[in-house]
C-alpha cells in the first residue's frame, strides 16, 4: 500500500467521512445522521480549542490522576526470562481503568452540547462506571446499558454504578452481552436524541466516535513514549495491549505509529482456543462486514448474522473491533494475536504473585502475550504492556473458576 | 394490467396507478420466516388479498439496531426458523409464481448484503422478481455502490427521511432515491410513540419541495385511523409493528393469516373511505 519513501501520515486518518481505508464510516439509520453531524462539527471545533484542551488536561491531571506510571516489572521480567517488561499503569487511574480518559473527554463534549442526560453501553462495567462517575461529577442524568449476562458476571461494577446514581438497564436481547448493550444504547439515543449525549466507550461505532475515543485515549501513548525516553533512553521495541473494541490499544499505539522500529501487538480474546470457534478474535479469523455503524472485521456466520463470542473477560466479549485496528491489520502496521482464557488466567496469577498487582482479566490477555513475547527477545530490549485496568472487579470470576465461594 | 405495463418497475407502476385512481398506498411489513418459513408466502398473498399495495419483506438480522422490541422479537423468531437473506430471495421467487404485479422490496440491514456481495444481492433481487431494497443502515453517504448496482438492473433503492433530516440532507437523499421515499414520522425505533401530525405535515412539505417521488409515512401507524391520518399528508402509509406483533401472538400460520388479513382489511377500508 505504502511506498517505502512515502510514509503513511497516520494523523490524516480517518478521512472527512470517517474512513480508515475501506473501514469505518457511518452505517446508521437516517435518524442519527444529524446528531452525528452535530457531534462531529462540535468536536472538530473543540479539539484544537486551547480552552477545551486545557480543561481536558486539567481533569486528566487532577481528577484522573495522570500521568500514570511506566513501571518496570522486574520480577515479572525475570519470570519470563527475556526482554524487560514495563507496565503502563492505567489501572491506577481514578475508577481503575483507561476508560476514564475517554469519559472525561466526552463529558466535556456533553457539557458543551448542553444536553442533560448521558447514556453508555458497558461490557465489563468499567466504561459504565467511568461514565457514571463523570455524570455524577457534572450532575448529569445517566443510564447505562449492560447485557444481562454481564450484569451477572460483573456485579461489583453494577453496584458501583448504582452508588454513583446511574440507572443500570440490563439488556435481555440477543446474546445479552456488550454488542446487545450497544444496540440498545443506540435505540435509546435515536429516541432521545434531543436531550441525550451518547458516550461510546470504545473506538467503534459510527464516525466520529472511533476518532474522538482514540484521541482522548492517546494520552496513554503520548505519556508512554515520553516516559520510555526518560526512563530507558530509547523507544520501546514492542508495545502490547489487549483488544476488544480496542480503545486502550489504540490509545497506546497511535502516538507510536510513525516510529517504524516499534513493533505492536494487539491481543484478542482467544477464549477456549481459536480452533474451537469459542472466542472473540475477529481480527484473527473474522471477515470485513458492517456492525454498529462502521465497517470492520466481524465474527459472523455464512449468512452475515453476528455470532456469539466467548471470553472469560466481559470487556473483550465483542464480535467486532474498532475500524482503525481493521485498517492497521490490513496495512500490516500492527500484528493481531490472541491469548486464550487459560493463558490470561495464568498471567493474572503470575502478575499478582510476582509484582503484587492484580490486573483486570482483559489486561491479563496483554500480560500473557507480553510474557510469551519477552521470552523470545533479549534482556536489553524493552516491551511496554498496557495494564489497562485493575482486577478487583474480577476476583469473583476467578474465585468461581477456582471453585471458591467469596 | 396491459395499460400500465409500459412502466417496467412494479413500484413505479403501482404508484402511477394509485395516483391515477386518487388512492393512497398501503405498504405492509412482515419479517420473512416469522411465523414459520413455510407460511411466509401465504402471509404475503394474504396481505395483498386484504388490500396491501406493496410488501416490505423484512430480512432478519441478529442486530436490528433501529427496531423496537416488537420487530426485534420478529427478527429473533425468524432467525430461529433459519431465515436468511438467501431464503428471503427464494420466498420472493415463490411469491411471484402466483403474483406478478404486487411490488416487493427487501428491507433489512447492511451486513447480510455485504456478506452475500453487493452484486450477488442485486442479481438475486432481479432473479427473484423483487423490485427494490431498503437498507436501514446504509445512509446516503455509504449507499453509492449498491445504488449503482440496483439502478443498472432497474431496481429501486428506497431511502428513509426523518424529522431530523435537514434540507441539505433531503436534497442529497432524494437525488439518490427511487421508487418512493419512506418518511419516518418520529424520532425513535419502530413501534414507538404516537404520531405528531403537524410535524408530519410540515416535514412532508419540506420533502415535496425536493422531489416528485411518492412519500409514504411509517412508524407509529397502528390501525385504520392512524393510517388514514398520515396518508392524508403523504402518498401512503407503512405499517409493520402491529402486524409483526399479531404474527408473534398467533398459534399457527392459519391464525396469523386471519389476524393480519383482518387488520390490513380494516386499514384498506379506512384509506379508501
Amino acid at each position: 500500500m505504502s511506498k517505502p519513501n512515502s510514509p503513511i501520515d497516520y494523523g490524516a486518518y480517518p478521512d472527512a467521512r470517517g474512513h480508515f481505508g475501506e473501514f469505518g464510516g457511518r452505517f446508521v439509520s437516517e435518524t442519527l445522521i444529524s446528531a452525528l453531524d452535530e457531534l462531529q462539527e462540535m468536536y472538530q471545533r473543540l479539539k484544537t480549542d486551547p480552552e477545551f484542551i486545557a480543561a481536558f488536561d486539567y481533569d486528566l491531571a487532577h481528577y484522573v490522576g495522570r500521568p500514570s506510571p511506566l513501571y518496570l516489572a522486574e520480577r515479572l521480567t525475570a519470570s519470563a526470562g527475556g526482554a524487560r517488561i514495563w507496565l503502563k499503569r492505567e489501572d491506577l487511574n481514578h475508577t481503575g481503568a483507561h476508560k476514564v480518559n475517554n469519559t472525561v473527554g466526552q463529558a466535556l463534549l456533553a457539557k458543551h452540547s448542553g444536553k442533560s442526560r448521558v447514556i453508555a453501553e458497558t461490557g465489563a462495567g468499567q466504561h459504565g462506571v467511568a461514565t457514571a462517575t463523570v455524570a455524577a461529577r457534572l450532575g448529569l442524568k445517566c443510564a447505562v446499558y449492560m447485557g444481562a449476562e454481564d450484569v451477572k458476571r460483573q456485579s461489583p461494577n453494577v453496584y458501583r454504578m448504582k452508588l454513583l446514581g446511574a440507572e443500570v438497564i440490563p439488556v435481555e436481547s440477543g446474546s445479552k452481552t456488550l454488542k446487545d448493550a450497544m444496540n440498545e444504547a443506540m435505540r435509546d439515543w435515536v429516541t432521545n436524541v434531543d436531550d441525550t449525549f451518547y458516550i461510546i466507550g470504545t473506538v467503534a461505532g459510527p464516525h466520529p466516535y472511533p476518532q474522538l475515543v482514540r484521541d482522548f485515549n492517546s494520552v496513554i501513548g503520548r505519556e508512554a513514549r515520553r516516559q520510555s525516553l526518560e526512563q530507558f533512553g530509547q523507544l520501546p521495541d514492542a508495545l502490547v495491549a489487549c483488544v476488544g473494541g480496542g480503545s486502550n490499544a489504540i490509545g497506546l499505539f497511535h502516538p507510536f505509529l510513525a516510529d517504524e522500529s516499534v513493533k505492536m501487538y494487539g491481543v484478542e480474546a482467544g477464549g477456549e482456543g481459536i480452533e474451537t470457534g469459542h472466542h472473540a478474535a475477529p481480527l484473527n479469523v473474522g471477515v470485513p462486514g458492517v456492525l454498529h455503524g462502521n465497517r470492520t472485521y466481524l465474527m459472523e456466520d455464512e449468512d452475515g448474522q453476528i455470532i456469539e463470542t466467548h471470553s472469560v473477560s466481559a470487556g473483550l466479549d465483542y464480535p467486532g473491533v474498532g475500524p482503525e485496528h481493521a485498517w492497521l491489520k490490513d496495512i500490516g502496521r500492527v500484528e493481531y494475536v490472541a491469548a486464550n482464557d487459560d493463558e490470561a488466567l495464568a498471567a493474572f496469577r503470575q502478575l499478582t504473585r510476582t509484582e503484587g498487582i492484580l490486573p483486570a482479566l482483559e489486561s491479563s490477555h496483554a500480560v500473557a502475550y507480553g510474557l510469551k513475547l519477552a521470552a523470545t527477545m533479549s534482556p536489553e530490549q524493552n516491551i511496554v504492556v498496557n495494564l489497562s485496568g485493575r482486577g478487583d472487579k474480577d476476583i469473583f470470576t476467578v474465585a468461581a473458576i477456582d471453585g471458591i465461594e467469596v | 394490467m396491459s395499460l400500465e405495463s409500459k412502466q417496467e418497475n412494479r413500484i413505479d407502476r403501482r404508484f402511477a396507478q394509485l395516483r391515477g385512481e386518487g388512492r393512497k398506498a398501503l405498504v405492509t411489513y412482515i419479517v420473512a420466516g416469522d411465523g414459520g418459513l413455510e407460511n411466509t408466502v401465504a402471509l404475503m398473498h394474504q396481505l395483498v388479498a386484504s388490500g396491501s399495495d406493496l410488501i416490505e419483506l423484512g430480512v432478519p438480522f441478529s442486530d436490528p439496531m433501529a427496531e423496537g422490541p416488537v420487530i426485534q422479537k420478529g427478527h429473533e423468531r425468524a432467525l430461529e426458523n433459519k431465515a436468511s437473506l438467501r431464503k428471503c430471495l427464494e420466498l420472493v421467487k415463490e411469491f411471484r409464481n402466483r403474483d406478478a404485479d404486487t411490488p416487493v422490496i427487501l428491507m433489512g440491514y447492511a451486513n447480510p448484503i455485504v456478506k452475500m456481495g453487493l452484486e450477488a444481492f442485486a442479481d438475486g433481487l432481479q432473479e427473484a422478481g423483487a423490485d427494490g431494497a431498503l437498507t436501514v443502515d446504509l445512509p446516503a453517504e455509504e449507499a453509492g455502490p449498491l445504488n449503482a448496482l440496483l439502478q443498472a438492473r432497474d431496481l429501486r433503492n428506497i431511502f428513509l427521511l426523518t424529522p431530523t433530516s435537514s434540507d441539505a440532507r433531503i436534497e442529497q437523499i432524494t437525488r439518490l432515491a427511487s421508487g418512493f421515499v419512506y418518511y419516518v414520522s418520529l424520532k425513535g425505533v419502530t413501534g414507538a410513540g404516537h404520531l405528531d401530525l403537524d410535524s408530519v405535515r410540515e416535514n412532508l412539505g419540506r420533502i415535496r419541495r425536493h422531489t416528485d417521488l411518492p412519500v409514504c409515512v411509517g412508524f407509529g401507524i397502528k390501525d385504520g385511523a392512524s393510517a388514514k391520518a398520515v396518508s392524508a399528508e403523504g402518498d401512503g402509509a407503512v405499517v409493520g409493528s402491529v402486524l409483526v406483533s399479531a404474527i408473534g401472538e398467533s398459534v399457527d400460520g392459519a391464525a396469523a393469516k386471519d389476524r393480519i388479513g383482518a387488520m390490513v382489511g380494516e386499514m384498506r377500508a379506512a384509506l379508501d373511505s
